[in-house]
Protein backbone atom coordinates (compact mmCIF):
# COMPACT_ATOMS: atom_id res chain seq x y z
CA UNK A 1 0.00 0.00 0.00
CA UNK A 2 1.57 3.26 -0.65
CA UNK A 3 0.20 4.73 2.53
CA UNK A 4 2.26 2.21 4.37
CA UNK A 5 5.45 4.30 3.03
CA UNK A 6 4.76 7.74 3.35
CA UNK A 7 4.40 6.81 7.23
CA UNK A 8 7.57 4.72 7.02
CA UNK A 9 9.14 7.54 6.27
CA UNK A 10 7.60 10.45 8.42
CA UNK A 11 8.27 8.07 11.33
CA UNK A 12 12.10 7.31 11.94
CA UNK A 13 13.08 11.50 12.67
CA UNK A 14 14.16 11.15 15.81
CA UNK A 15 12.10 12.85 18.61
CA UNK A 16 14.52 15.57 19.22
CA UNK A 17 14.23 17.01 15.68
CA UNK A 18 10.67 17.45 15.78
CA UNK A 19 10.78 20.34 18.17
CA UNK A 20 13.37 22.32 16.33
CA UNK A 21 12.81 24.86 13.82
CA UNK A 22 12.33 24.04 10.02
CA UNK A 23 13.64 26.09 7.16
CA UNK A 24 10.72 28.14 7.06
CA UNK A 25 11.14 29.33 10.73
CA UNK A 26 14.93 30.14 9.58
CA UNK A 27 14.10 31.78 7.40
CA UNK A 28 11.82 33.85 9.28
CA UNK A 29 14.31 33.71 11.74
CA UNK A 30 16.92 34.96 9.61
CA UNK A 31 14.74 38.27 7.91
CA UNK A 32 14.36 39.43 11.64
CA UNK A 33 17.63 39.67 12.55
CA UNK A 34 18.39 41.33 8.81
CA UNK A 35 15.71 43.71 10.27
CA UNK A 36 16.76 44.23 13.43
CA UNK A 37 20.53 44.93 12.44
CA UNK A 38 18.97 47.58 10.02
CA UNK A 39 17.66 49.36 12.76
CA UNK A 40 20.16 49.30 14.97
CA UNK A 41 22.62 50.99 12.42
CA UNK A 42 19.86 53.37 12.10
CA UNK A 43 19.50 54.01 15.38
CA UNK A 44 23.55 54.40 15.67
CA UNK A 45 23.64 57.11 12.45
CA UNK A 46 20.61 59.19 14.03
CA UNK A 47 22.55 59.33 17.36
CA UNK A 48 25.90 60.17 15.64
CA UNK A 49 24.98 62.34 13.32
CA UNK A 50 23.11 64.56 15.65
CA UNK A 51 25.20 64.36 18.28
CA UNK A 52 22.94 63.07 20.75
CA UNK A 53 24.59 62.72 24.02
CA UNK A 54 24.87 59.35 25.42
CA UNK A 55 23.26 59.91 29.06
CA UNK A 56 19.94 61.23 26.79
CA UNK A 57 20.06 58.53 23.90
CA UNK A 58 22.96 55.83 24.36
CA UNK A 59 24.31 54.55 20.62
CA UNK A 60 23.91 50.88 20.00
CA UNK A 61 27.94 51.27 20.60
CA UNK A 62 27.44 52.51 24.16
CA UNK A 63 24.83 50.07 25.04
CA UNK A 64 27.16 47.18 23.56
CA UNK A 65 30.19 48.69 25.91
CA UNK A 66 27.57 48.68 28.67
CA UNK A 67 26.63 45.24 27.90
CA UNK A 68 30.07 43.93 27.86
CA UNK A 69 31.32 45.88 30.71
CA UNK A 70 28.44 45.51 33.04
CA UNK A 71 27.53 41.73 32.73
CA UNK A 72 28.47 40.24 36.05
CA UNK A 73 26.43 42.82 37.42
CA UNK A 74 23.44 42.13 35.13
CA UNK A 75 23.84 38.95 35.61
CA UNK A 76 23.72 39.14 39.59
CA UNK A 77 20.52 40.90 38.87
CA UNK A 78 19.23 38.80 36.33
CA UNK A 79 18.71 35.74 38.84
CA UNK A 80 16.56 36.90 41.33
CA UNK A 81 14.28 38.41 38.59
CA UNK A 82 14.09 34.78 36.91
CA UNK A 83 13.60 32.97 40.47
CA UNK A 84 10.77 35.62 41.08
CA UNK A 85 8.90 35.15 37.61
CA UNK A 86 9.58 31.38 37.46
CA UNK A 87 7.71 30.95 40.96
CA UNK A 88 5.12 33.11 39.95
CA UNK A 89 4.85 31.35 36.80
CA UNK A 90 4.06 28.16 38.47
CA UNK A 91 2.16 29.45 40.72
CA UNK A 92 -0.08 31.65 38.77
CA UNK A 93 -0.99 28.84 36.27
CA UNK A 94 -1.29 26.32 38.62
CA UNK A 95 -3.92 28.23 40.72
CA UNK A 96 -5.37 29.02 37.17
CA UNK A 97 -5.47 25.80 35.82
CA UNK A 98 -6.57 24.20 39.39
CA UNK A 99 -9.47 26.81 39.18
CA UNK A 100 -10.56 26.01 35.26
CA UNK A 101 -10.80 22.77 36.32
CA UNK A 102 -13.15 23.74 39.49
CA UNK A 103 -15.33 25.73 36.57
CA UNK A 104 -15.57 23.10 34.41
CA UNK A 105 -16.77 20.50 36.55
CA UNK A 106 -19.13 22.61 39.02
CA UNK A 107 -21.30 25.30 36.96
CA UNK A 108 -22.03 27.00 40.17
CA UNK A 109 -18.50 27.38 41.11
CA UNK A 110 -18.08 29.03 37.86
CA UNK A 111 -20.81 31.69 37.92
CA UNK A 112 -19.99 32.77 41.51
CA UNK A 113 -16.62 32.96 40.79
CA UNK A 114 -15.71 34.12 37.65
CA UNK A 115 -16.88 37.47 38.23
CA UNK A 116 -14.47 37.54 41.14
CA UNK A 117 -11.68 36.44 38.92
CA UNK A 118 -12.56 39.59 36.09
CA UNK A 119 -12.72 42.11 39.90
CA UNK A 120 -9.28 40.87 40.67
CA UNK A 121 -8.19 41.56 36.70
CA UNK A 122 -9.49 44.93 36.24
CA UNK A 123 -7.64 45.73 39.28
CA UNK A 124 -4.64 47.75 37.57
CA UNK A 125 -1.27 45.44 38.92
CA UNK A 126 0.81 48.64 40.12
CA UNK A 127 -1.95 49.28 42.55
CA UNK A 128 -1.86 45.70 43.84
CA UNK A 129 1.83 45.93 44.31
CA UNK A 130 1.73 48.04 47.35
CA UNK A 131 -0.85 46.01 49.26
CA UNK A 132 0.93 43.18 48.60
CA UNK A 133 4.15 44.77 49.73
CA UNK A 134 2.69 45.94 53.18
CA UNK A 135 1.00 42.27 53.56
CA UNK A 136 4.20 39.77 52.24
CA UNK A 137 7.12 42.06 53.21
CA UNK A 138 10.10 43.13 51.36
CA UNK A 139 11.27 39.64 50.38
CA UNK A 140 10.64 37.43 47.48
CA UNK A 141 7.33 36.90 48.09
CA UNK A 142 5.35 39.87 46.85
CA UNK A 143 7.62 39.51 43.66
CA UNK A 144 6.24 35.75 43.22
CA UNK A 145 2.32 36.83 43.84
CA UNK A 146 2.51 40.22 41.83
CA UNK A 147 4.40 37.62 38.51
CA UNK A 148 1.54 35.00 39.64
CA UNK A 149 -1.42 37.71 39.57
CA UNK A 150 -0.34 38.37 35.91
CA UNK A 151 -0.06 35.13 34.95
CA UNK A 152 -3.62 33.80 36.31
CA UNK A 153 -6.12 35.40 34.05
CA UNK A 154 -5.27 34.58 30.41
CA UNK A 155 -4.79 31.06 31.71
CA UNK A 156 -7.75 30.62 33.54
CA UNK A 157 -10.09 32.12 30.45
CA UNK A 158 -7.85 29.88 28.15
CA UNK A 159 -8.24 26.69 29.97
CA UNK A 160 -12.14 27.11 30.51
CA UNK A 161 -12.30 27.44 27.16
CA UNK A 162 -10.09 24.28 25.41
CA UNK A 163 -11.80 22.63 28.42
CA UNK A 164 -14.65 23.33 26.47
CA UNK A 165 -13.30 23.07 22.85
CA UNK A 166 -14.55 19.43 22.84
CA UNK A 167 -15.77 18.14 19.86
CA UNK A 168 -19.43 16.97 20.78
CA UNK A 169 -19.31 13.98 18.71
CA UNK A 170 -16.16 13.07 21.07
CA UNK A 171 -18.65 13.67 23.95
CA UNK A 172 -21.22 11.57 22.53
CA UNK A 173 -18.91 8.36 21.79
CA UNK A 174 -17.57 8.69 25.27
CA UNK A 175 -21.24 9.16 26.68
CA UNK A 176 -22.04 6.03 24.52
CA UNK A 177 -19.39 4.11 26.12
CA UNK A 178 -21.19 5.31 29.87
CA UNK A 179 -17.83 6.82 30.64
CA UNK A 180 -17.66 9.23 34.02
CA UNK A 181 -16.83 12.73 34.09
CA UNK A 182 -13.64 12.21 34.89
CA UNK A 183 -12.81 9.58 32.54
CA UNK A 184 -14.39 12.26 29.95
CA UNK A 185 -11.94 14.98 31.54
CA UNK A 186 -8.74 12.88 31.66
CA UNK A 187 -8.73 11.32 28.31
CA UNK A 188 -10.33 14.39 26.26
CA UNK A 189 -10.87 17.48 27.94
CA UNK A 190 -7.15 17.62 28.89
CA UNK A 191 -6.01 17.23 25.62
CA UNK A 192 -8.57 19.09 23.49
CA UNK A 193 -7.40 22.20 25.95
CA UNK A 194 -3.72 21.79 25.48
CA UNK A 195 -3.36 23.97 22.58
CA UNK A 196 -5.60 26.83 24.33
CA UNK A 197 -3.33 26.52 27.31
CA UNK A 198 -0.17 26.90 25.55
CA UNK A 199 -0.91 29.92 23.78
CA UNK A 200 -2.32 30.88 27.69
CA UNK A 201 1.46 29.87 28.69
CA UNK A 202 3.08 31.31 26.06
CA UNK A 203 1.64 34.87 27.17
CA UNK A 204 2.17 34.26 30.35
CA UNK A 205 5.66 33.58 30.41
CA UNK A 206 6.72 36.82 29.64
CA UNK A 207 4.09 38.44 31.56
CA UNK A 208 5.42 37.09 34.39
CA UNK A 209 9.06 38.62 33.89
CA UNK A 210 6.73 42.16 33.70
CA UNK A 211 5.38 41.28 37.25
CA UNK A 212 8.74 40.42 39.13
CA UNK A 213 9.87 44.04 37.74
CA UNK A 214 7.25 45.46 38.83
CA UNK A 215 7.40 43.87 42.29
CA UNK A 216 11.31 44.92 42.82
CA UNK A 217 10.28 48.43 41.75
CA UNK A 218 7.87 48.73 44.96
CA UNK A 219 10.39 47.88 46.79
CA UNK A 220 13.74 45.72 46.48
CA UNK A 221 17.55 45.55 46.53
CA UNK A 222 18.33 43.46 43.72
CA UNK A 223 17.04 42.57 40.60
CA UNK A 224 16.32 43.88 37.17
CA UNK A 225 13.57 46.17 38.54
CA UNK A 226 16.28 47.48 41.12
CA UNK A 227 18.93 47.66 38.63
CA UNK A 228 16.54 49.85 36.32
CA UNK A 229 15.83 52.16 38.78
CA UNK A 230 18.97 52.07 39.98
CA UNK A 231 20.62 52.97 36.52
CA UNK A 232 17.81 55.74 36.31
CA UNK A 233 18.71 57.52 39.25
CA UNK A 234 22.43 57.36 37.69
CA UNK A 235 21.61 58.60 34.36
CA UNK A 236 23.63 55.82 33.80
CA UNK A 237 21.71 55.63 30.00
CA UNK A 238 23.83 53.06 28.76
CA UNK A 239 23.28 50.37 31.73
CA UNK A 240 19.65 51.12 31.75
CA UNK A 241 19.45 49.82 27.87
CA UNK A 242 21.86 46.98 28.49
CA UNK A 243 19.04 46.49 31.44
CA UNK A 244 16.06 46.26 29.76
CA UNK A 245 18.17 44.29 26.73
CA UNK A 246 18.66 41.93 29.69
CA UNK A 247 14.82 41.28 30.53
CA UNK A 248 13.62 41.19 27.15
CA UNK A 249 16.79 38.67 26.65
CA UNK A 250 14.91 36.52 29.85
CA UNK A 251 11.43 36.96 28.58
CA UNK A 252 12.44 36.00 24.99
CA UNK A 253 14.13 32.65 26.59
CA UNK A 254 11.35 31.58 28.79
CA UNK A 255 8.82 32.19 25.29
CA UNK A 256 11.10 29.93 23.41
CA UNK A 257 10.98 27.75 26.38
CA UNK A 258 7.48 26.85 26.20
CA UNK A 259 7.12 26.97 22.43
CA UNK A 260 9.58 24.09 22.15
CA UNK A 261 7.73 22.47 24.80
CA UNK A 262 4.26 22.80 23.44
CA UNK A 263 5.86 21.40 20.03
CA UNK A 264 6.95 18.34 21.83
CA UNK A 265 3.60 17.88 24.27
CA UNK A 266 1.56 18.86 21.01
CA UNK A 267 2.18 16.53 17.93
CA UNK A 268 -0.85 15.65 16.63
CA UNK A 269 -2.84 18.73 14.72
CA UNK A 270 -4.96 19.72 16.60
CA UNK A 271 -6.91 21.68 13.81
CA UNK A 272 -7.38 18.49 11.93
CA UNK A 273 -11.22 17.35 12.02
CA UNK A 274 -11.15 13.50 12.54
CA UNK B 1 -51.57 1.42 12.38
CA UNK B 2 -51.66 0.18 8.72
CA UNK B 3 -47.93 -0.01 9.10
CA UNK B 4 -47.54 -2.30 12.34
CA UNK B 5 -49.49 -4.53 10.37
CA UNK B 6 -46.96 -4.77 7.95
CA UNK B 7 -43.80 -5.11 10.39
CA UNK B 8 -45.82 -7.58 12.20
CA UNK B 9 -46.60 -9.49 9.34
CA UNK B 10 -43.04 -9.46 7.78
CA UNK B 11 -41.48 -10.58 11.00
CA UNK B 12 -43.95 -13.69 11.07
CA UNK B 13 -43.12 -14.78 7.51
CA UNK B 14 -39.31 -14.28 8.25
CA UNK B 15 -39.71 -16.66 11.43
CA UNK B 16 -41.59 -18.75 9.50
CA UNK B 17 -38.47 -19.20 7.05
CA UNK B 18 -36.59 -20.26 10.01
CA UNK B 19 -36.47 -24.15 9.08
CA UNK B 20 -35.20 -22.89 5.23
CA UNK B 21 -31.69 -23.06 7.06
CA UNK B 22 -31.33 -19.41 7.76
CA UNK B 23 -29.15 -20.48 10.87
CA UNK B 24 -29.27 -16.55 11.97
CA UNK B 25 -32.95 -15.92 11.56
CA UNK B 26 -33.90 -19.09 13.05
CA UNK B 27 -32.87 -18.72 16.37
CA UNK B 28 -33.79 -14.78 15.83
CA UNK B 29 -34.91 -13.06 18.83
CA UNK B 30 -35.55 -9.29 18.77
CA UNK B 31 -32.61 -7.33 19.21
CA UNK B 32 -34.33 -3.88 18.96
CA UNK B 33 -38.39 -2.98 19.97
CA UNK B 34 -39.05 0.53 19.47
CA UNK B 35 -42.80 1.28 20.73
CA UNK B 36 -44.10 4.00 19.51
CA UNK B 37 -41.17 6.49 20.01
CA UNK B 38 -41.01 10.37 19.78
CA UNK B 39 -39.47 12.73 20.13
CA UNK B 40 -39.94 16.11 20.84
CA UNK B 41 -36.89 19.14 20.61
CA UNK B 42 -36.80 22.43 22.15
CA UNK B 43 -39.04 23.96 24.90
CA UNK B 44 -43.19 23.67 24.93
CA UNK B 45 -43.61 27.10 23.19
CA UNK B 46 -41.13 26.36 20.36
CA UNK B 47 -41.44 22.58 20.30
CA UNK B 48 -40.01 20.83 17.24
CA UNK B 49 -41.49 17.15 16.77
CA UNK B 50 -38.39 15.66 15.13
CA UNK B 51 -39.90 12.04 15.10
CA UNK B 52 -43.43 10.58 15.61
CA UNK B 53 -45.29 7.64 16.49
CA UNK B 54 -42.32 5.66 15.37
CA UNK B 55 -42.40 1.34 15.87
CA UNK B 56 -40.19 -0.74 14.81
CA UNK B 57 -38.68 -3.93 15.67
CA UNK B 58 -35.02 -5.15 14.38
CA UNK B 59 -34.71 -9.13 14.73
CA UNK B 60 -31.04 -10.59 16.25
CA UNK B 61 -28.85 -10.74 13.00
CA UNK B 62 -30.84 -8.28 11.02
CA UNK B 63 -29.20 -5.76 8.69
CA UNK B 64 -31.58 -2.83 8.36
CA UNK B 65 -31.26 0.68 6.87
CA UNK B 66 -33.19 3.86 7.33
CA UNK B 67 -33.21 6.16 4.49
CA UNK B 68 -35.09 9.36 3.87
CA UNK B 69 -34.78 13.02 3.70
CA UNK B 70 -32.12 15.14 5.73
CA UNK B 71 -34.04 16.52 8.75
CA UNK B 72 -36.67 13.18 8.47
CA UNK B 73 -35.58 12.52 11.71
CA UNK B 74 -33.97 9.45 10.51
CA UNK B 75 -30.60 10.13 12.68
CA UNK B 76 -32.60 11.02 15.66
CA UNK B 77 -33.96 7.23 15.77
CA UNK B 78 -31.30 5.92 15.34
CA UNK B 79 -29.68 8.10 18.50
CA UNK B 80 -32.75 7.63 20.61
CA UNK B 81 -31.72 3.37 20.51
CA UNK B 82 -28.58 4.39 21.10
CA UNK B 83 -29.38 6.11 24.30
CA UNK B 84 -27.87 9.49 23.02
CA UNK B 85 -31.52 11.40 22.84
CA UNK B 86 -34.27 10.27 25.15
CA UNK B 87 -37.30 9.73 23.41
CA UNK B 88 -40.10 11.87 24.23
CA UNK B 89 -42.90 9.40 24.57
CA UNK B 90 -42.63 5.58 24.13
CA UNK B 91 -39.82 3.22 25.06
CA UNK B 92 -36.82 1.32 23.11
CA UNK B 93 -36.11 -2.07 24.10
CA UNK B 94 -32.77 -3.52 23.31
CA UNK B 95 -32.91 -7.43 23.97
CA UNK B 96 -35.91 -6.66 26.46
CA UNK B 97 -33.19 -4.00 28.54
CA UNK B 98 -33.55 -0.68 28.29
CA UNK B 99 -31.06 0.88 25.85
CA UNK B 100 -28.93 2.32 29.21
CA UNK B 101 -28.36 -0.52 30.15
CA UNK B 102 -27.21 -1.66 26.95
CA UNK B 103 -24.55 0.93 26.83
CA UNK B 104 -23.11 0.02 29.90
CA UNK B 105 -23.25 -3.58 29.38
CA UNK B 106 -21.31 -2.96 25.51
CA UNK B 107 -24.38 -4.53 24.11
CA UNK B 108 -24.46 -2.15 20.94
CA UNK B 109 -21.56 0.07 20.06
CA UNK B 110 -22.09 3.08 17.57
CA UNK B 111 -20.24 4.32 14.31
CA UNK B 112 -20.63 8.23 13.68
CA UNK B 113 -20.73 10.01 10.03
CA UNK B 114 -16.86 11.22 11.78
CA UNK B 115 -14.39 8.79 12.48
CA UNK B 116 -14.55 10.46 15.57
CA UNK B 117 -11.22 9.21 16.97
CA UNK B 118 -8.75 10.96 19.43
CA UNK B 119 -6.07 12.94 17.17
CA UNK B 120 -3.70 12.82 19.75
CA UNK B 121 -3.91 9.00 20.42
CA UNK B 122 -2.33 6.24 18.24
CA UNK B 123 -4.38 3.85 15.94
CA UNK B 124 -4.32 0.85 18.70
CA UNK B 125 -5.05 3.13 21.35
CA UNK B 126 -8.26 4.52 19.83
CA UNK B 127 -9.55 1.07 19.32
CA UNK B 128 -8.63 0.18 22.56
CA UNK B 129 -10.92 3.21 23.99
CA UNK B 130 -14.10 1.67 24.74
CA UNK B 131 -12.42 -0.72 27.36
CA UNK B 132 -10.44 1.48 29.22
CA UNK B 133 -13.53 4.09 30.41
CA UNK B 134 -17.36 2.97 31.49
CA UNK B 135 -16.04 0.33 33.56
CA UNK B 136 -15.24 -2.07 31.06
CA UNK B 137 -13.61 -4.67 31.83
CA UNK B 138 -11.69 -6.74 29.45
CA UNK B 139 -11.17 -9.71 31.15
CA UNK B 140 -14.71 -10.04 32.19
CA UNK B 141 -16.48 -9.50 28.72
CA UNK B 142 -15.13 -11.76 25.83
CA UNK B 143 -13.93 -8.24 24.02
CA UNK B 144 -11.45 -8.97 20.92
CA UNK B 145 -8.06 -8.35 20.83
CA UNK B 146 -7.51 -4.86 19.75
CA UNK B 147 -4.91 -5.94 17.06
CA UNK B 148 -7.49 -8.62 15.88
CA UNK B 149 -9.78 -5.81 15.12
CA UNK B 150 -7.41 -3.63 13.16
CA UNK B 151 -6.94 -7.10 11.40
CA UNK B 152 -10.29 -7.15 10.68
CA UNK B 153 -10.72 -3.65 8.87
CA UNK B 154 -7.85 -4.48 7.02
CA UNK B 155 -5.05 -2.10 9.00
CA UNK B 156 -2.77 -4.31 10.49
CA UNK B 157 0.75 -2.23 10.72
CA UNK B 158 -0.67 1.04 11.54
CA UNK B 159 -0.91 0.71 15.12
CA UNK B 160 1.31 3.17 15.91
CA UNK B 161 -0.13 5.78 13.27
CA UNK B 162 -1.76 9.09 14.17
CA UNK B 163 -4.70 9.52 12.97
CA UNK B 164 -4.41 13.07 10.85
CA UNK B 165 -1.37 10.37 8.73
CA UNK B 166 -4.71 8.05 7.83
CA UNK B 167 -6.95 9.13 5.14
CA UNK B 168 -10.63 9.40 5.46
CA UNK B 169 -11.35 6.11 4.55
CA UNK B 170 -8.57 4.72 6.62
CA UNK B 171 -9.91 6.54 9.78
CA UNK B 172 -13.33 5.21 9.22
CA UNK B 173 -12.14 1.90 9.07
CA UNK B 174 -10.36 2.39 12.26
CA UNK B 175 -13.77 3.78 13.93
CA UNK B 176 -15.26 0.74 12.74
CA UNK B 177 -12.66 -1.75 14.40
CA UNK B 178 -13.02 0.58 17.76
CA UNK B 179 -16.81 -0.28 17.66
CA UNK B 180 -16.07 -3.98 16.97
CA UNK B 181 -13.49 -4.68 19.49
CA UNK B 182 -16.13 -5.38 22.41
CA UNK B 183 -17.96 -7.72 20.19
CA UNK B 184 -21.27 -5.97 20.29
CA UNK B 185 -24.21 -7.69 19.16
CA UNK B 186 -25.78 -4.20 17.62
CA UNK B 187 -23.94 -2.20 15.12
CA UNK B 188 -25.57 1.06 14.78
CA UNK B 189 -24.18 3.22 12.20
CA UNK B 190 -24.64 6.96 11.49
CA UNK B 191 -23.77 7.58 8.18
CA UNK B 192 -21.17 6.07 8.23
CA UNK B 193 -19.63 6.14 4.88
CA UNK B 194 -21.49 9.80 3.84
CA UNK B 195 -18.34 11.91 3.62
CA UNK B 196 -16.15 9.43 1.77
CA UNK B 197 -16.05 9.04 -1.98
CA UNK B 198 -17.72 6.89 -3.91
CA UNK B 199 -14.73 3.94 -4.12
CA UNK B 200 -14.08 3.79 -0.86
CA UNK B 201 -17.37 3.91 0.18
CA UNK B 202 -17.89 0.50 -2.50
CA UNK B 203 -15.11 -1.66 -0.78
CA UNK B 204 -15.85 -0.83 3.27
CA UNK B 205 -19.69 -1.52 2.00
CA UNK B 206 -18.36 -4.75 0.70
CA UNK B 207 -16.14 -5.34 4.16
CA UNK B 208 -19.40 -4.25 5.97
CA UNK B 209 -21.28 -7.08 4.59
CA UNK B 210 -18.25 -9.58 5.06
CA UNK B 211 -17.84 -8.45 8.84
CA UNK B 212 -21.82 -9.09 9.25
CA UNK B 213 -21.64 -12.16 8.27
CA UNK B 214 -18.57 -13.01 10.18
CA UNK B 215 -19.97 -12.18 13.35
CA UNK B 216 -23.68 -12.58 13.34
CA UNK B 217 -24.50 -9.11 14.56
CA UNK B 218 -27.45 -7.25 14.28
CA UNK B 219 -26.66 -3.88 12.09
CA UNK B 220 -29.00 -0.68 12.15
CA UNK B 221 -27.46 1.98 9.12
CA UNK B 222 -28.46 4.95 8.49
CA UNK B 223 -27.97 6.31 4.99
CA UNK B 224 -29.17 8.95 2.77
CA UNK B 225 -27.76 6.76 -0.58
CA UNK B 226 -30.70 4.62 -1.87
CA UNK B 227 -27.90 2.49 -3.60
CA UNK B 228 -25.59 1.74 -0.20
CA UNK B 229 -29.31 0.63 1.65
CA UNK B 230 -30.35 -1.26 -0.76
CA UNK B 231 -27.33 -3.25 -1.53
CA UNK B 232 -26.41 -3.85 1.97
CA UNK B 233 -29.81 -4.80 3.81
CA UNK B 234 -32.22 -7.28 4.13
CA UNK B 235 -34.78 -4.67 4.89
CA UNK B 236 -34.93 -0.91 3.99
CA UNK B 237 -37.06 1.71 6.06
CA UNK B 238 -38.47 4.70 4.94
CA UNK B 239 -38.73 7.53 7.15
CA UNK B 240 -41.50 10.25 5.52
CA UNK B 241 -40.75 14.16 6.53
CA UNK B 242 -43.40 15.89 8.28
CA UNK B 243 -44.69 14.13 10.38
CA UNK B 244 -41.09 12.00 10.94
CA UNK B 245 -42.58 8.56 10.86
CA UNK B 246 -41.89 5.50 9.55
CA UNK B 247 -43.89 5.54 5.54
CA UNK B 248 -43.02 2.36 4.16
CA UNK B 249 -40.62 -0.66 4.85
CA UNK B 250 -39.11 -2.45 1.59
CA UNK B 251 -37.80 -6.40 1.68
CA UNK B 252 -35.22 -6.70 -0.03
CA UNK B 253 -35.02 -10.38 -1.94
CA UNK B 254 -31.55 -10.00 -3.36
CA UNK B 255 -29.11 -13.25 -2.77
CA UNK B 256 -27.39 -13.30 0.12
CA UNK B 257 -24.31 -13.22 -1.29
CA UNK B 258 -23.61 -9.88 -2.80
CA UNK B 259 -20.70 -8.15 -4.14
CA UNK B 260 -19.68 -5.37 -6.06
CA UNK B 261 -20.96 -6.69 -9.48
CA UNK B 262 -24.52 -6.22 -8.00
CA UNK B 263 -24.51 -2.33 -6.96
CA UNK B 264 -24.65 -2.09 -11.20
CA UNK B 265 -27.25 -5.17 -11.28
CA UNK B 266 -31.22 -4.15 -12.63
CA UNK B 267 -32.38 -6.25 -9.55
CA UNK B 268 -30.43 -3.29 -7.26
CA UNK B 269 -31.78 -0.58 -9.49
CA UNK B 270 -35.51 -2.15 -9.58
CA UNK B 271 -35.48 -1.63 -5.61
CA UNK B 272 -34.30 2.06 -5.90
CA UNK B 273 -36.90 2.64 -8.17
CA UNK B 274 -39.59 1.56 -6.27
CA UNK B 275 -37.98 3.44 -2.72
CA UNK B 276 -37.66 6.96 -4.72
CA UNK B 277 -41.56 5.95 -5.30
CA UNK B 278 -41.67 5.29 -1.38
CA UNK B 279 -39.99 8.79 -0.76
CA UNK B 280 -41.69 10.74 -3.10
CA UNK B 281 -45.11 9.73 -1.66
CA UNK B 282 -43.62 10.05 2.23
Amino acid sequence: MSVDRSIETAAPLPRIWSILPGPEVMRALGMAVLGLSLTLVLWQLVVTLFGVPSYLVPAPTDVAGALSRDLPLLVEAAVPTITEAFLGFLLGNTVALLVAVSFVYNKVIEEMFYPVAILVKTIPIVAIAPVLKIILGNGIEPKIVIAALICFFPTLVNSVRGFRAVNPQLLELMHVLSASKTEVFLRIRIYSALPYIFSALKISVTMCVLGAIVGEWIGANQGIGYLLLQSMFDFNAPRLFATILTASVIAITGFAIVSMLEKWVIRWDPGAAM
Amino acid sequence: MNMMATIAASGATRSGDAHSGDVRLSQARNAIEIDNVAVTFGGSSRAVRAIDNVSLTVREGEFVSLIGHSGCGKSTLLRTIADIIAPTEGKVAIFGGTPAAARASRTFSMVFQQSVLMPWAKVIDNVRLPFEVGGANPKAGNFMDPHEALKLVELEGFEDALPSELSGGMRQRVSIARALVTRPKVLLMDEPFGALDELVRDTLNVELLRIWKQSGMTIVFVTHSLHEAVFLSQRVVVMSRRPSRIGGILEIDLPEERDLALKDAPELGHHVARLRDMLGAG
